[in-house]
């Protein structure tokens, strides 16, 4: 039935256009600027920030006895990368759910950008310019890469029902989003997979796709769940690259990782959860060397530095001693785990 | 653990595969024993008639409705202008109760029969002739009354009996769900064949012993037979998806697939009416109040009981029952920590079937009667019961299932009888509304 | 064994207003279930209302039959309305037994003798055909050639079914090729991806569920059309006959639920013909003529499972747009 509808068709003038606009970009790792002075006073538990986007307080989520989040105070600063580490079961993704309306906390309530968002349900928040991805990929496999896309954008005259029925009310703003979904997909190495079904792309590639789509509806603040999960070892540096890109452009990402390596590359900030509480914040560097952290990782074995542990790969050269038919194997069984 | 289950792994298949051959051949024996020419004639409507007229002083009444209950179940009918009323039923030679609502009656108006303390209920016998008229003397008197307590009293008892029924057929429903995520609409299938086998061998069994003998030896068989149609079920159908990793919507609409099959091929071979199992028609005895029970009504309640308390006690305590939990609970989980899926959902589908086929007999017994459709009639209500509880957790199932009968048997306190069923479901709707995940489940992770 | 019979009876159920009516019910669930990915089980009680809506606005209130029509397609809504309010948030497996549940409490509804004067109860409705039949623009008599030979009256009801049917087919076929169709599919794959990008989930599943709803129940009219209504019609069977035309076909296809209700049908006719003319004529012993009747439902039940595991794109369909996602 899609090859003869009327909303599809074939690769446009534009697409190629945006093609050729976006030339390769070296990969190549380039330490980029950190942003620096985000907290007011001692970098403490629940700190103060200079100018936060998200404001939390007292919020707590239980299942059954388990505490999973009881966050007494935090705040996310604007304009900057903050990483949300912390072992697994910690909260992490709790806390995301929360803030993203996915979930009905017990008790608290948290401020984005001036407005409360306590008991907003989730497609508002993210109409508001919160934009989330999952730990777990959500590319929606029976669309195509760009219809993935398309669906990220916001304000789609199309989408509404009566007028959907008259394509002259939205074909112009449909054209407009596709050569936006195509640049993006250029960007994020994709733009050739742009009409096959998102079902056949890699593990590493849904995680690209899902980001890009998140980015297709210009959020202020981008909450990436384990973007690095699962991505070979070859993509995980242009993810990097992506995620400062997104900083540039003046946009405010909060991200969930466990490999501190790329933590130490990326973030301006960190905060760190253990068993549903935040126990330590501050810059990557002096995060890592405090005790709390350490603890909370580590237990008793706390001879290990705190990179091997919490890093995918034991020397820190990442990908170095990988081949290239491990990760292809990787993928695979990737794969399956999706098909499931 | 690798070891043991390569082992069982070979020798599995020559056990199942004798055990397969002996079921094919116990179940084509008794399709030959249940030959369509003893099938009752009809298929879609009844073919005999109860009918009456309700008048007073010669005036009809109209808009009076009389509920009538009997072998095919309880109709309800509201007499016309000429203050005439008939429906039909599947079954000749047999007695049905004719009740008339003296709630309809214009005030001050009753059902007079001084020699009656009921008197407007009366039992008809509809004979040979396959009709039966039945009237009532209506004129100005006391109504009789059963009060609302005894009423509530004695619809507890029924909702109880018949949610202990429900929670037996329930019970593997929800552990089916729980350990394959198939939500198995064939169990009414699985309901109905129970029935059926004991039918069929308790009529080629009269011949050779006394009635009680070959009851007992039918039951007996039927069990046998429903274990093996799970087992059956479980390796020649479910097993080979779940290695094909179908998902769960299109295991469902299999299943809806293999319900219609076998609902068919039971009328197929049984034809479109209603049988009567032996000592379907025994007599109340007054128990206390108003309660009365026949003995097939004590032991019905008394088998659910014992069968679902040494259910708990097994899958509460043996090792078997722990790892079907374990694998409810988190199936990869449990998979990874040893457990031999595969044979501990072999075991469930033998016990689904063994209980919904001891379920479908004591069914037959409330009904009363044996028919082709007659798991289809209760699927709705089993699968409102493990949702209430909260679907795949089996303790759930079997409060749901109580809460079910009760709703359905109270709700004609206060509802026309013959929209019993429709109360029910339609409160379930309600408490899902309330509960989106049960009253025992929990609720998905996201994220 | 009449052969000319026989044929003759399966060709003309290609025109009959069963099968549109199938065809129609087919294109609402493929709505609800092919694109949304709403496992619902209801979809005889959409018809129902449908059916009911019509001949009760009509016998009841005396209202002509295109404000009948209107009726019966405004019930369908409100239920579908009613129902998804506390259902739409459900997970897939809830929802079918709920959807399931609901069918059958209004066709219980429509059994009970409580509502006798305006249900009929278990007799049904007859004798609404006045109003329809007097807007016939058809002159009386006999048209067609072959086996599709109707009086006008008959020809009146299909033309009413076409019409009925080209509207669905094209309203349907233009949503799902806008972006509306495009956040629906999107559902379908995965509701939570689709909330994350700030779709209204609830209100899409929503209007999918009244939409679906609604030509499901205008099926419903359409088989009242030329003769009565019966509660004993709308049960669940109906429902699972539904999905199985609707497979046959196809079910995220706009011409995937009309292909396979006609299949449905012109198989169902040829073997409640041909079955038991082959008993008659001895070529399968051990089998009454009755039971030969419902070897062909027997048969339905084996098609549907069939399908379902090797074929779940439906025999026309392409492997890529299978729907079967979770
Ligand atoms: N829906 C749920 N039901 C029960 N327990 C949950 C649920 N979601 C999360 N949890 C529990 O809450 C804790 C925190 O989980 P999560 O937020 O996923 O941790 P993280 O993302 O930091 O690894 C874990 O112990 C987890 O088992
Ligand atoms: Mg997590």
């Amino acid at each position: 039935m899609s090859g003869n509808a009327p909303g599809k068709k074939k690769p446009t003038a534009s697409r190629k256009k945006a093609a050729v606009a976006e030339a390769p970009r070296p990969s190549a790792p380039k330490q980029r600027e950190k942003s620096t002075g985000l907290h007011i006073g001692e970098a403490a538990p629940g700190v103060a920030k200079v100018d936060p986007i998200i404001v939390a307080d007292g919020v707590r989520r239980t299942f059954g006895g388990l505490t999973a989040v009881d966050v007494e105070h935090v705040e996310i600063p604007r304009g900057a990368i903050t990483a949300l580490i912390g072992p697994n079961g910690a909260g992490k993704t709790t806390l995301f759910n929360l803030l993203t309306g996915f979930d009905k906390p017990d008790a608290g309530s948290w401020v984005f950008d001036g407005s409360s968002l306590s008991g907003v349900p989730a497609f508002k928040v993210s109409r508001m310019g919160q934009v989330r991805t999952f730990q777990l990929t959500k590319a929606l496999g029976l669309l195509t890469v760009v219809e993935n896309m398309k669906l990220g954008a916001k304000g789609q005259k199309g989408e509404k029902f009566w007028h959907s029925l008259v394509p002259a009310l939205w074909r112009a703003q449909d054209d407009e989003i596709e050569e936006r979904a195509m640049r993006l997909l250029t960007k994020f190495k994709l733009d050739a997979k742009a009409d096959d079904f998102a079902a056949s792309l890699s593990g590493g590639q849904r995680k690209l796709l899902e980001m890009a789509r998140a980015l297709m509806s210009e959020p202020q603040l981008v909450m990436l769940d384990e973007p690095m999960a699962g991505v070979n070892p070859a993509l995980t540096q242009s993810l990097l690259d992506h995620i400062l890109d997104l900083k540039d452009e003046g946009m405010t990402v909060l991200f969930v990782e466990h490999d501190m390596h790329m933590v130490r590359h990326i973030a301006d900030w960190v905060i760190v959860m253990a068993e549903g509480r935040v126990v330590a914040e501050g810059d990557p560097v002096t995060v890592m060397k405090n005790p709390a952290v350490v603890d909370a990782y580590l237990g008793a074995h706390q001879d290990v530095d705190l990179g091997v542990v919490t890093g995918r790969y034991g020397d820190g050269k990442a990908g170095a001693g990988v081949t290239a038919a491990q990760i292809e194997a990787e993928g695979r069984a990737e794969l399956e785990d999706e098909e499931k | 653990m690798t070891i043991t289950r390569s082992a069982l792994a070979r020798r599995v298949p020559r056990t199942i595969g004798v055990l397969l051959a002996l079921f094919t051949a116990a179940f084509a024996v008794i399709l030959m024993t249940v030959s369509p020419a003893s099938a009752a004639p009809s298929a879609d409507g009844d073919p005999y008639r109860v009918s009456g007229n309700v008048q007073l002083d010669g005036e009809p009444l109209e808009g009076v409705r009389l509920t009538i209950d009997g072998p095919g179940g309880l109709q309800e009918v509201v007499t016309d202008a000429n203050g005439q009323w008939k429906v039909g039923v599947p079954e000749k030679n047999e007695t049905y109760v004719v009740t008339l609502d003296e709630e309809t009656l214009p005030a001050g108006i009753a059902v007079v029969d001084p020699e009656d303390d009921t008197p407007n209920v009366k039992e008809a016998e509809v004979g040979q002739g396959g009709r039966v008229t039945v009237n009532f003397f209506i004129g100005e008197g006391e109504r009789h009354v059963t009060s609302f307590f005894d009423q509530f009293v004695q619809r507890s008892v029924t909702g109880i009996s018949f949610g202990l029924m429900l929670a037996l057929a329930a019970v593997g429903l929800t552990l089916v769900y729980g350990t394959t995520a198939i939500a198995n609409f064939a169990h009414a299938e699985m309901v109905t064949f129970g029935p059926i086998v004991v039918g069929a061998v308790a009529a080629a069994a009269t011949a050779a012993m006394p009635i009680e003998a070959a009851l007992a030896v039918a039951i007996v068989i039927a069990i046998v037979l429903s274990a093996g149609l799970g087992l059956f079920l479980d390796v020649v159908i479910w097993r080979p998806l779940r290695r094909r990793r179908v998902g769960v919507v299109q295991l469902m609409i299999v299943s809806i697939g293999l319900s219609l099959t076998m609902r068919y091929l039971f009328q197929f071979f049984i034809g479109g009416g209603t049988t009567q199992l032996p000592f379907a028609a025994m007599e109340k005895i007054p128990l206390f109040g108003v309660v009365q029970m026949s003995w097939i009504d004590i032991a019905s309640i008394v088998i659910s009981i014992v069968v679902i308390v040494a259910f708990a006690l097994w899958l509460s305590y043996s090792r078997v029952g722990k790892a079907t939990r374990a694998i409810s609970d988190n199936s990869p989980l449990a998979a990874a920590s040893g457990i031999d899926v595969d044979a501990v959902v072999r075991v469930v589908w033998v016990l689904a079937g063994a209980m919904a086929g001891l379920a479908g007999i004591l069914y037959a017994y409330y009904r009363p009667g044996l028919k082709w459709d007659m798991g289809t009639q209760v699927l709705l209500l089993m699968f409102a019961a493990v949702t209430l509880g909260g679907l795949g957790t089996a303790f759930g199932a079997l409060i749901g299932s109580i809460i079910v009968g009760l709703l359905v048997e109270l709700s004609t306190l206060w509802i026309p009888a013959d929209l019993k069923f429709a109360g029910a479901l339609f409160i379930l709707i309600v408490i899902l509304l309330f509960r989106p995940q049960g009253i025992l489940g929990r609720r998905e992770r996201i994220g | 064994m009449d052969w000319l019979n026989i044929l003759s009876n399966s060709a003309s159920s290609i025109i009959s207003p069963a099968t549109m009516a199938y065809a129609l019910a087919a294109l609402g669930l493929a709505v609800h279930f092919g694109y949304a990915g709403l496992l619902n089980m209801g979809v005889a009680g959409f018809m129902a209302l449908g059916a009911y809506g019509y001949a009760i606005s009509i016998l009841t209130f005396g209202f002509p039959w295109w404000l009948a029509m209107l009726v019966g397609l405004v019930a369908s809504a409100g239920f579908a309305f009613v129902l998804g309010i506390p259902t739409l948030r459900l997970r897939g497996d809830y929802l079918a037994i709920v959807t399931i549940a609901a069918a059958e409490v209004v066709r219980l509804l429509f059994l009970t003798t409580a509502f006798d004067p305006v249900t009929g109860s278990a007799d049904g409705l007859s004798g609404y055909h006045g109003s329809f039949r007097d807007a016939n623009p058809l002159p009386d008599g006999n048209y067609g050639f072959g086996p599709w030979v109707y009086s006008s009256d008959q020809w009146w009801v299909r033309i009413v079914g076409v019409i009925a049917l080209a509207l669905a087919v094209v309203l349907v076929w233009r949503l799902m090729a806008s972006p509306w169709g495009r956040v629906l599919k999107g559902i379908r794959e995965d509701e939570d991806a689709v909330r994350a990008l700030g779709k209204n989930v609830f209100s899409y599943k929503m209007q999918a569920l009244v939409l679906g709803g609604v030509i499901a129940g205008a099926g419903g009219i359409v088989y009242a059309l030329p003769s009565a209504v019966n509660s004993g019609v709308y049960v669940t069977s109906l429902t699972f006959f539904v999905y199985t035309a609707l497979l046959l076909g196809g079910a995220a296809t706009v011409f995937g639920p009309l292909i396979g209700s006609l299949i449905f049908w012109v198989l169902q006719t040829l073997l409640s013909n041909l079955l038991p003319a082959m008993v008659q004529a001895g070529i399968l012993p051990f089998m009454s003529q009755i039971q030969a009747g419902t070897l062909r439902f027997i048969l339905v039940g084996v098609a549907l499972m069939l399908l379902v595991v090797f074929r779940p794109q439906g025999i026309f369909g392409n492997k890529k747009e299978l729907t079967f996602v979770r």
